[in-house]
């Protein structure tokens, strides 16, 4: 006799309904919410032409957005990485008051609509922004619209990714590591590079993959900061927008590629430091 | 800053962290092994990661001079002076070994030696030296991860004194081991030490650990130091609790009264002492000690000379081999150890109504 059957026997009235039959409330809405992520990918996979795949990713402008988001992407995980990981440091460890506050600091970039991220950018460094005229005046230096400008809105809006991500693999390190590394005569600077840095890489290296596909899909700060131009600002996310219209072939293409580099990251990230 | 401190490390420290205030003060020549015990929360380990800079004292000074040498500051707050726990030469050993989870055992030791300048080569044949002299010399290529709890321990030993510290700082390095690993970790830990020239300062709760290593005992309790001297001086005098509960006497504070033989009024009764009533004053706070081994039990009131009589009730008997030790509740509360024949002879369970005697020449007594 199976067990479903000795359940039966015991209890005749609670075996006519079905377990699945009482899940009902909870199954419906979880199955509307995959749908809802999982169709438009599906969509975008069944509306691409597989075919002409490699021919709309040669295009003049797809091939220019894939070499300046690759060209932008890997200045900025650099930045990222080398300003980051000393300020997850001083997040980590520090005991000033304003530490806090610094944290606060630090994830409103993660909260903030892009495009107002892209308008205080604007506000900041524009040619008349508050230190933007000064860098024009005293250096002849102009931000805006530049390569340069893309890197900075890929910069403000990855970092956050970044720190958060290594600081709470930071305050996981026993503290007292620190102080053995001290009383060993290891200065600061050196318990940071040669005991923390590489206790902490893995937290490095997830923080630096979310960061990279934040950076990687960057749209709303980048266009409002650094505009649209083939060849100088126009990332990937910025040349389907702009393909949308003349080549939606070219914009499906890009996205499909754009959605495959997601799956590696995440993948990537799942098999070696999240599992 | 005036005054030339004696060789070794002179320290007084006032560390206050939250509502829990430290202060103590202790004097350690090259060389010697102090051990500081007491409960939980009575500041060992404040007291341990000030001396090695991790916990900078408001006020207070710390010194530490070599044999013919000019003394270093180490610690001077109202001068504004702090050295850094990199520039004071200290060695530090944590219960947990704490080695570095991605250097292997050997680098892990010559990580002190490369931090102080010495070359890559110089470093590793410093390490394999350090880590042969505490036998762990097989290891050398191994993982942190790879290694048990004892040798990890002595490998973070190795690691500490591979930087040739002036002190050596240790806080409970035993208590994380296992028994067995423990007794041995011990042995390995008492010979090393012979062979090192400067001050150790070691935390522990564990007698043995203070009476087999230390030359100096310093006793802390709620942040203050309640006793200190020679493991010999405090066993045959303790003067708090807690010491005589470490070194497992009987301890009672009370007054002489000298008549025509001296006794002490303690809480709940007199006691007979052998003392020569023309030395000793009346009135005079005293300490008085009792050895459990002095203690005899009989269960009805003995005839003969022994002058200390109670009645007392068992509380709990613990046996360890052939001794056991019954602890007594009644007017004088006392420990007394017997030998296990006597518990099953005299039938001693808890509740158990008896007549404990002490021999007048078996109290110590001395000057509170």
């Amino acid at each position: 006799m199976s067990p479903r059957a000795l359940r039966r026997d015991a209890d005749p009235g609670r075996a006519r309904q079905p377990e699945a039959g009482r899940r009902w409330p909870i199954l419906v809405p979880a199955a509307a919410a995959v749908a809802l992520l999982a169709l438009p990918l599906l969509a975008l996979l069944l509306r691409v032409d597989w075919a002409g795949l490699p021919r709309d990713i040669a295009t003049p402008l797809a091939r220019q957005a894939l070499a300046l988001s690759a060209l932008t992407t890997s200045v900025t995980l650099v930045v990222v990485m080398l300003l980051g990981t000393p300020l997850a440091w001083v997040l980590a460890r520090g005991s000033h008051p304003t530490v806090p506050w610094l944290r606060a600091l630090v994830t409103v970039p993660l909260v903030l609509p892009p495009v107002v991220g892209g308008v205080a950018l604007l506000a900041a460094w524009g040619r008349q922004g508050v230190f933007g005229a000064v860098l024009d005046d005293t250096l002849g230096v102009t931000i805006p619209f530049t390569t340069v400008a893309v890197i900075v809105a890929e910069t403000f809006v990855a970092l956050p990714f970044y720190v958060i991500a290594v600081e709470g693999s930071m305050r996981g390190l026993d503290q007292r590591l620190d102080g053995i590394a001290a009383t060993l005569g290891a200065s600061p600077l050196r318990t940071f590079t040669r005991v923390v840095i590489p206790l902490v890489g893995p937290g490095m290296a997830a923080g630096a993959a979310l960061a990279w596909a934040r950076a990687l899909g960057e749209f709303g700060a980048t266009i409002t900061f650094a505009g649209n131009f083939p060849g100088r600002t126009q990332t990937v996310p910025l040349g389907v927008f702009a393909a949308l219209e003349q080549d939606p072939d070219a914009a499906l293409a890009l996205s499909v590629l754009m959605l495959a580099v997601c799956l590696v990251v995440l993948g990537a990230l799942r098999t070696r430091w999240l599992t | 800053m005036s005054e030339a401190p004696a060789a070794g490390l002179t320290a007084h420290v006032q560390v206050s962290r939250g509502a829990f205030g430290l202060e103590a003060r202790l004097h350690a020549p090259p060389g010697s092994v102090t051990a500081v015990l007491g409960p939980n929360g009575s500041g060992k380990s404040t007291l341990l990661g000030s001396l090695a800079g991790l916990l900078p004292p408001q006020r207070g000074k710390v010194v530490h001079r070599r044999e013919h040498r000019a003394a270093s500051w180490w610690d001077d707050p109202d001068a504004g002076w702090h050295l850094s726990p990199a520039d004071r030469h200290v060695g530090l050993v944590l219960a947990d070994p704490l080695l570095f989870g991605h250097l292997s055992v050997a680098d892990n030791v010559a990580f002190g030696p490369r931090s102080r300048g010495a070359s890559r080569s110089q470093a590793r044949a410093r390490a394999l030296e350090e880590l042969e002299r505490v036998g762990v010399g097989s290891l050398a290529e191994s993982s942190p991860r790879e290694v048990s709890t004892g040798q990890a321990q002595r490998v973070a030993l190795a690691r500490a004194l591979a930087t040739d510290p002036d002190v050596l700082l240790l806080d409970e390095p035993l208590s994380a081991l296992d028994p067995a690993t423990r007794s041995h970790t011990r042995a390995e830990l008492h010979h090393r030490l012979g062979g090192f020239d400067g001050v150790t300062v070691l935390v522990t709760h564990d007698p043995l650990d203070a009476l087999t290593l230390a030359d100096e005992l310093v006793f802390l309790e709620d942040g203050q130091v309640v006793q200190h001297g020679s493991p010999t001086a405090v066993i045959t005098r303790p003067r708090t609790p807690y010491v005589a509960g470490i070194v497992g006497v009987n301890l009672l504070s009370g007054r002489m009264r000298v008549g025509d033989r001296v006794q002490v009024e303690v809480p709940g009764g007199s006691v007979v002492t052998a003392e020569d009533p023309a030395h000793s004053r009346d009135g005079t706070q005293v300490w008085l000690t009792i050895d459990p081994a002095a203690v005899a039990l009989y269960t009805s009131p003995p005839a003969g000379s022994t002058r200390n009589v109670w009645p007392a009730t068992v509380r709990d008997v613990t046996i360890a081999g052939q001794r056991a030790r019954v602890r007594l509740e009644g007017p004088v509360a006392l420990t007394a150890e017997v030998t296990t024949a006597s518990v099953a002879e005299l039938g001693l369970v808890a509740g158990k109504p008896l007549h404990a005697g002490v021999k007048a020449t078996e109290v110590v007594t001395y000057p509170a």
